[in-house]
């Protein structure tokens, strides 16, 4: 498994004088499976899964995937962590199916003939295969949340970090990319407010008004979470 | 229901003409319009698109529904021709106009987006000479082109909102939270762009 190392990591912004801190002194080493990130609203946890593919850079301490700093190699850290946000619409980037999966692939130079494979691939793996030239805007919303899972896994992350990927999907759509999410191989850290989906997660951190407030089993991690929103 | 010609697969003479020769004869097309002069033959260029659609396996209500959101502009400059220059001027303009949208609409409808954007960036590359990224503006066009069904979305959904609170049909109502999501989805897509190694 590939290894996650958060060293002392704060992050703030705003100006001078009027700073706002989303993140304090968090620092976790993260080498399981499955990693689930709880907590409240406005916690920290979305901004403490941002730093792991670089999206947000550290105002203090670092953030080292398999050994590459974020703030140094964000490109090749980029390429080992795939990431998933909670709105479909907001990361499908081609007008069609097929056209979305193989965006990054043709990015990054491939051929033609090894794109089409990889994106046929994929279209039968994630269940897209019958929709491969419909345009993107008119699938139901666990499709749409699948498309964006298939055109990150695509590239072949080593790590994916989901944010809150169900949040806005049925229970019909929720369990569809939850299966999914369960089959991959890759290293997962998942930030979620549907606790039973850590069922057979390995680690869970609970995030608290900026703080990482709790590290351990997932079970153990919901029973904190639960006490603080008593 | 394809919002603004997005791309319907198929196997015509049409579907597999190379993209930059498309685009070509629609550059010639447009500039052709300039010349012509006359109702009839407006009339028969209009017909010589609708037989391309035919033959491309298009459906002429497909065909309609291209020009449909030119309605109200052709209405406008339609009433402004046979004001000042008569009914004749009015039908060549219109005519011209609405053949030029049904032959940009049959591009889109046949051609692939990512073959569009290879197009382009192929036509953009003398450009770097002046430091433009041929790439970025091949995004651009492929951003262009997927923005408009979500901002339609995004523009239902606002409008359902407002039913829903009992609001009438105020455009300031309307318009400020539709530029607001949309600027919102814009950052959300900048993120994700970046998530996906866009800026690398």
């Amino acid at each position: 498994m590939p290894v996650i190392e958060v060293s002392g990591v704060s992050h703030e912004y705003g100006d001078p004088g009027n700073r706002r801190v989303v993140l304090a002194d968090v620092s976790a080493r993260l080498t399981e499976p499955r990693v689930g990130v709880i907590g409240a609203n406005g916690s920290g946890k979305s901004t403490f899964v941002r730093l792991l593919n670089g999206l947000v850079l550290p105002t203090q301490g670092s953030v080292r995937v398999d050994g590459l700093d974020t703030r140094r190699d964000g490109r090749e850290v980029r390429r080992r962590v795939g990431f998933c946000f909670t709105d479909p619409d907001a990361q499908i980037v081609m007008p069609t199916v097929r056209e979305d999966i193989g965006f990054g692939l043709r990015r990054r130079g491939l051929g033609q003939e090894e794109v089409a494979v990889r994106v046929a691939t994929a279209l039968d793996r994630y269940g897209l295969a019958d929709h491969a030239d419909h345009p993107a805007h008119l699938l139901s919303g666990g499709q749409k949340q699948l498309l964006a899972l298939a055109s990150v896994l695509v590239m072949e992350p080593a790590i994916l970090v989901l944010d809150e990927p169900t949040t806005l999907l049925d229970l019909r759509n929720t369990a569809l990319v939850t299966d999914t999410v369960s089959g991959l191989e890759q290293q997962v850290v998942l930030v979620t407010h549907d606790l039973s989906a850590l069922d057979g997660f390995d680690r869970a951190l609970v995030f608290d008004e900026a703080r990482l407030v709790y590290d351990g089993a997932p079970e153990d991690a919901v029973e904190h979470y639960e006490k603080l929103m008593r | 229901m394809n919002l603004l010609g997005l791309y319907q697969p198929g196997s015509s003479l049409v579907h597999r003409m190379p993209a930059l020769a498309k685009l070509g004869l629609l550059v010639l097309a447009g500039a052709g319009a300039v010349f012509l002069d006359d109702p009839w033959q407006v009339g028969l260029a209009v017909l010589a698109v609708l037989v391309v659609y035919v033959a491309a396996g298009l459906s002429l209500l497909t065909a309609l529904r291209q020009v449909r959101p030119l309605l109200w502009v052709a209405a406008l400059v339609g009433g402004f021709h046979v004001v000042v220059t008569g009914w004749e001027r009015a039908v060549v303009v219109v005519g011209a106009l609405g053949a030029l949208v049904l032959l940009a609409s049959l591009v889109t409808l046949t051609t692939r987006t990512t073959d569009l954007v290879d197009a382009v960036v192929r036509l953009c590359g003398p450009l770097r000479v002046f430091r433009v990224r041929p790439e970025r503006v091949g995004l651009l066009l492929a951003l262009g082109i997927r923005a408009v069904p979500v901002v339609v979305s995004l523009a239902e959904g606002i409008r359902d909102a407002q039913r829903a609170r009992g609001l009438g049909a105020s455009p300031r109502a309307f318009a400020v939270p539709l530029v607001v999501a949309s600027l919102r989805h814009a950052d959300a897509l900048g993120e994700a762009l970046v998530a996906r190694g866009v800026d690398d």
